[in-house]
Order: structure tokens, then C-alpha cells, then sequence
């Protein structure tokens, strides 16, 4: 009993910080078609932002939840007008362009914090459930992917701003002939996918020892889950998550973590050899 | 395009004998024997991407392959010449068996990219976690993050206590690079070729005109995949250690940055771009006040937004601007064969 309790709220984690991860990417995909392979480098980013934040005396909450998805949207922003702008509608080339963004930014944060370990201990203790230990923290990351995902589609479907985000993704032409500049659209959904990339980090980062390369570790997992996804935003991301968290946590009780991870990886080209246009592409079509 | 093949094997040769007389004298052959295998693993992914269109984000997979095939198989067979062929052998069945999966599911561009990235990944985590002893094939342990270490180096074919190394060993390199550059280039000029090429550039129209063009593609992501083994043999050997980190993320990106700059869509550009790039990296390396990482990172955004084509085509288009004699009229391309031969030479 307790057991399955612990394996269950495990299970939850592994979707919810899949959902954490994948958010950024999947706002900046699902509504401009770009990905952006600088993803993990913006998490860790975060992170750092977070731990630099903290060191300086700021609440830790604030630092994850305030000041390190601003820092890191700014920096999207910059990136988004610098790079990114001049190659919307060239899917291939943005994801190179953003590749050679997330070297950059490896060696960029490696010169400035050099390459060590850093990090900060978790702000909420722990608490036993019968014999077993579980992180409260954990419950924490799953509070913030459920608001995540209830703000987002509150957002997307309840606002005008969202509104006009949506129509100008479907068509940019149409929305610019009615006053609104898809220029400034991109602009800004580009920034928001950035803030959920640091804000993901930031949350992430006490659970993890923070080196400059620890962007990797995201971003073929944030990839792999959008792509699986398909073109559906939330739902895309809610489904895709769910199932490889299943697996993966599954595998990683039965066998071992790194087992775990492997089988995650073969859920996705098995999936995406059965439904290549992603989840959504087939279930939830049309849905937002 | 017929009557010229003799020629190019002839331009081929003469280049890369003046080559191999010529750069031994300004870098060290122990340098110029890692930039030609990473030469050849450009050209590999150039074949792919560039005349097939198969986005390959894993090219490091073939190449990590390549290599413990040929380490596993060295330490077994105790000699060098059957792991040579094994290297070859194993990553292109290996593609093969993939290319089923993924081009008879009709999977296409960036769902290639994941694919092929997420297979990289997979081996990458699976070699990592090899370390305990459970782990053999034949006698040789995998060893998981610290690789395999002492192996049988390349060796005189039917006599292993003739070890190749230093100088000889560069010289059989830069040979194996110059056979594959005519292979590639003999391989390009024959129909199976040039229908890969117009797979590349309207899928559609070549399956209505009755290729297959799934089974082309799997074939062709084959070879390329060869060749990526060949020279990750060529790298175990080199390094006289295999490491996980032949199929990290981090080498994936180096052979695209590679293949960017010098240019996809010719022959000499990727080798150019994986050689000087690959020693531009390693003169960088011997300073420390900027990171490597940073100015990779900022080459290859600058490539991508204002030389998308790459170095080589631009260079060639350059030259053909100010010195090459131009027929009116001619098309485009018919142009862009000229550009090709230019670039060769």
C-alpha cells in the first residue's frame, strides 16, 4: 500500500516535470513552428539565474517564480530579434541556427560561472509515508505543471491577447490585414516560451547539481516530447508527457533508472513510427 | 557529365597526391591523420544530407558504431583486418534495419531529426551504463563511461605483430580518404545517384515516376553510414580508445556544424569544413581565454544566417563571378556542374 502510494506519486512527478520541461518548447512549436534546440540551455540558464538570485539573498520562491523566468525571457527576446526573426517558415534552419545559440550559451555561462557543480538545497523538507522517504518537493513541481497547464490554456482560450496569438499563428496574413502585427506576435509568444523554459529551469534546479552543460539533459527529452505531441498544444503536451512519464518511471522501479530512460526512448520512436504526425495528429484533433 | 568520370578520378588523385605531399610539411601528421578521418566523417553526412536529403541528427551514432565494432572485434580477433571490414559492416546494417523502420513509415524531415537523434541517444545511455563486468561480448568488456582502452591497433593485413602507426598510418588515411572521396563521387554520377539527388528535390515526382524511392533512401542512409564506421575505425585506431562520448550530442553537432560551413551539396565542402574546422578547434584548444563551446556555438549561427549554402559554394561561385568564363544562357544547372567541377579541382 504504501508502496503503490510512492510509486504513484513518482509516476505524477515524472509527468509533471516532463510537462515542466517540454512547456517552453512546446509554446514556441505549437504556435510558431520553430523549435528551438537552445530549449535546455535557457533551463539551465534559469537555473542559474535562480541560484545566483538566492546566493544574493533573494527569497528562493521569488528567484524561481519572478525573477528567473524574466531574466531568461529577456534573453529569448534578444535572441528572438537577433537570430530567430530572420528565419521564420525555415524549420531546419532555425533548429541549426538555435544549436549553434545553445554551444554559445554553454561556453557563454561556462567562461562567466566556470565549470563546476553548483546548487541550492531544496526549500520544502521531505516527509515518510509508511517505511519509504518521499521528497516534498515533488508535490511542489506537480502543483506548478497543473497551474502551468491551467494558466496556459486560461490564456490561450480565455484572453484576447491569446486569441489574436492563436489566429495570428494560424494566419499571420489575415491577422496583419486586421491591425495586428504578427512581427510584434512572434515577438512576444517567443519571449513567453522563454520565461517557461527559465521558469521550468529555475523550479527544476534544486533537484539537480547545475553545470553549464546541464541543458542537454533537457532537451532531447523536451524535444522528444513535443514532436510525440504533435500539433496540438496542451493537449499534445499533456498526452505526450503522460504516456513516456508512465514508461519511463515504470521501467525505472522494475529495472533501473538508466533503464528507465532508455525505455522512454524507444516509447518515442515506436511512437513516432506508429503515429508520425504525433499524438495529436491522430486523437484531440483540432483541439487547442 | 558521362565522359568526365575518368577525369575527376584523375583531378582527385592528383589533388590528393599534392595534398599528402604537401600538408605533412606545415602540420604534424599525428594532427592531419584525426582531421582526415573527421574529414571523411563529413563527407559522410554531406553524402546523406546534402545529395539525399535525409536529415541525419545522429551521424555520431554510425561513427561511435564504426568504432567499437572495431574495438570489441579487435580485442577478439587479435588482429586488425576482419574489424576493418566488421566496422564497415555492422553500422550499415545497422542503418539499414533503421532506414526500414523510418523511411517505410514515410517519416520525413524534422521527424527523421528526432528519430535518428533520439536512436544516438539511446546507444549513448546504453554504453554509459555498461560498466560492470556482466557486460562482455567475446573478451572484450564494454567498460560503460570509461570505454575501451588497449585494443589491437591497425596491423599489416595477415601479419598483427606489423603494427601501421605514426607517419604510414597517416598516409593509409589519407589513401582511404581519397578511394571513399572517388567511391562517393563514382556513386554520385551513376543513375542510382542521381535519382537520389532528385529524390531530394521532389520526392513526390520520383515515386510517381516509378522509383522507390523508400528503398533508395534506406540504401543510401546505409552507405553513408559505412562510411561513418569506416572512420570511426579509423578513429579507434587513432586514438587507441573508444569512449561513450563518440556518440554524444556534442559530436553530432560538430559533424553538422562541419557540413554547414564547408557547404552540403558538394563533395569537397564537408571534408574542407570537418578539416579546417576540426584544427581550428584543436589551435583553440591551447588557449583558454575563450571557450571553445562559444565560438563553435557562434560560427554556426553565423553560417546559418548568411551563408546558408556553406563556405565551398560561395568560394566557387566567387571565383566563377570573377574569373570563369560564362555562356549566356546557360541554365542553372548546368551552372551549378560547372560550380562542382570548379570545386574540385
Amino acid at each position: 500500500m504504501d508502496l503503490s502510494a510512492v510509486i504513484f506519486i513518482e509516476i505524477l512527478y515524472a509527468v509533471a516535470s516532463l510537462i515542466m520541461i517540454s512547456a517552453g518548447l512546446a509554446v514556441v512549436f505549437g504556435m510558431m513552428k520553430v523549435i528551438n534546440l537552445a530549449h535546455g540551455e535557457f533551463m539551465m540558464m534559469g537555473g542559474y539565474a535562480t541560484i545566483t538570485a538566492v546566493n544574493l539573498g533573494v527569497n528562493v520562491f521569488v528567484a524561481m517564480l519572478i525573477i528567473a523566468p524574466l531574466i531568461v525571457g529577456l534573453i529569448g527576446l534578444v535572441v528572438e530579434r537577433l537570430v530567430i526573426r530572420h528565419l521564420y517558415g525555415r524549420l531546419i534552419d532555425t533548429m541549426l541556427a538555435t544549436w549553434g545559440l545553445s554551444l554559445f550559451f554553454i561556453g557563454i555561462v561556462t567562461m562567466i560561472f566556470g565549470n563546476t557543480t553548483t546548487g541550492i538545497s531544496t526549500p520544502i523538507p521531505g516527509f515518510t509515508v509508511g517505511n519509504y522517504q518521499i521528497n516534498g518537493y515533488n508535490f511542489f513541481i506537480i502543483l506548478v505543471a497543473i497551474a502551468l497547464v491551467i494558466l496556459l490554456y486560461a490564456v490561450l482560450k480565455g484572453t484576447r491577447a491569446g486569441l489574436i496569438a492563436r489566429g495570428t499563428m494560424q494566419r499571420p496574413d489575415m491577422a496583419a490585414s486586421l491591425g495586428y502585427s504578427p512581427d510584434r506576435i512572434y515577438m512576444a509568444t517567443f519571449f513567453c516560451g522563454s520565461a517557461l523554459s527559465g521558469l521550468a529551469g529555475a523550479v527544476l534546479a534544486p533537484l539537480v547539481g547545475l553545470v553549464p552543460t546541464s541543458g542537454a539533459a533537457y532537451i532531447a527529452k523536451a524535444f522528444i516530447t513535443v514532436i510525440a505531441g504533435g500539433p496540438s498544444l496542451i493537449a499534445g503536451l499533456v498526452s505526450s508527457s503522460t504516456v513516456f512519464g508512465i514508461i519511463s518511471q515504470t521501467f525505472s522501479f522494475a529495472v533501473s533508472p538508466v533503464m528507465g530512460e532508455v525505455a522512454l526512448l524507444v516509447a518515442a520512436v515506436v511512437l513516432l513510427r506508429l503515429l508520425p504526425q504525433g499524438v495529436t495528429g491522430k486523437f484531440f484533433k483540432g483541439k487547442l | 557529365m558521362q565522359g568526365s568520370m575518368s577525369k575527376d578520378v584523375m583531378t582527385t588523385l592528383v589533388v590528393s597526391a599534392a595534398l599528402i605531399w604537401a600538408l605533412p610539411l606545415m602540420v604534424s601528421t599525428y594532427t592531419l591523420t584525426i582531421l582526415i578521418i573527421y574529414g571523411m566523417l563529413g563527407l559522410s553526412l554531406g553524402l546523406i544530407w546534402g545529395f539525399g536529403g535525409i536529415i541525419c541528427f545522429g551521424q555520431a551514432a554510425y561513427f561511435g558504431l564504426g568504432a567499437y565494432t572495431y574495438a570489441i572485434a579487435a580485442i577478439n580477433f587479435g588482429e586488425s583486418t576482419i574489424p576493418m571490414l566488421l566496422a564497415v559492416i555492422v553500422p550499415a546494417i545497422f542503418a539499414a534495419l533503421l532506414g526500414l523502420m523510418m523511411f517505410y513509415g514515410r517519416l520525413t524531415d524534422v521527424y527523421l531529426g528526432v528519430i535518428t537523434l533520439v536512436v544516438m541517444l539511446i546507444l549513448f545511455k546504453f554504453i554509459n551504463s555498461t560498466a560492470g563486468p556482466q557486460y562482455v561480448i567475446g573478451n572484450a568488456r564494454l567498460g560503460g563511461y570509461n570505454g575501451i582502452p588497449g585494443f589491437q591497433t591497425l596491423n599489416v593485413p595477415g601479419d598483427p605483430s606489423a603494427y601501421i602507426w605514426g607517419d604510414a598510418y597517416f598516409y593509409v588515411c589519407a589513401v582511404m580518404l581519397a578511394l571513399v572521396f572517388i567511391l562517393v563521387s563514382a556513386l554520385l554520377r551513376s543513375s542510382f545517384g542521381r535519382i537520389a539527388v532528385g529524390i531530394r528535390e521532389n520526392e513526390i515526382r520520383m515515386s510517381l515516376m516509378g522509383y522507390d524511392i523508400r528503398a533508395r533512401k534506406t540504401i543510401l542512409f546505409s552507405i553513408g553510414a559505412a562510411i561513418a564506421g569506416l572512420a570511426g575505425a579509423l578513429f579507434a585506431n587513432w586514438s587507441e580508445i573508444v569512449t561513450p562520448s563518440l556518440f554524444s550530442l556534442r559530436q553530432s553537432a560538430e559533424i553538422i556544424i562541419w557540413c554547414i560551413v564547408g557547404g552540403f551539396s558538394n563533395r569537397v565542402g564537408p571534408i574542407f569544413g570537418a578539416a579546417g574546422l576540426a584544427y581550428i578547434k584543436i589551435l583553440l584548444g591551447q588557449q583558454s581565454m575563450v571557450d571553445n563551446t562559444l565560438i563553435m556555438g557562434i560560427i554556426l549561427v553565423v553560417f546559418v544566417l548568411f551563408l546558408p549554402k556553406g563556405l565551398v559554394p560561395a568560394v566557387a561561385e566567387l571565383w566563377n563571378i570573377s574569373f570563369g568564363r560564362r555562356k549566356r544562357g546557360a541554365s542553372r544547372s548546368g551552372r551549378r556542374v560547372r560550380n562542382r567541377g570548379k570545386a574540385n579541382g
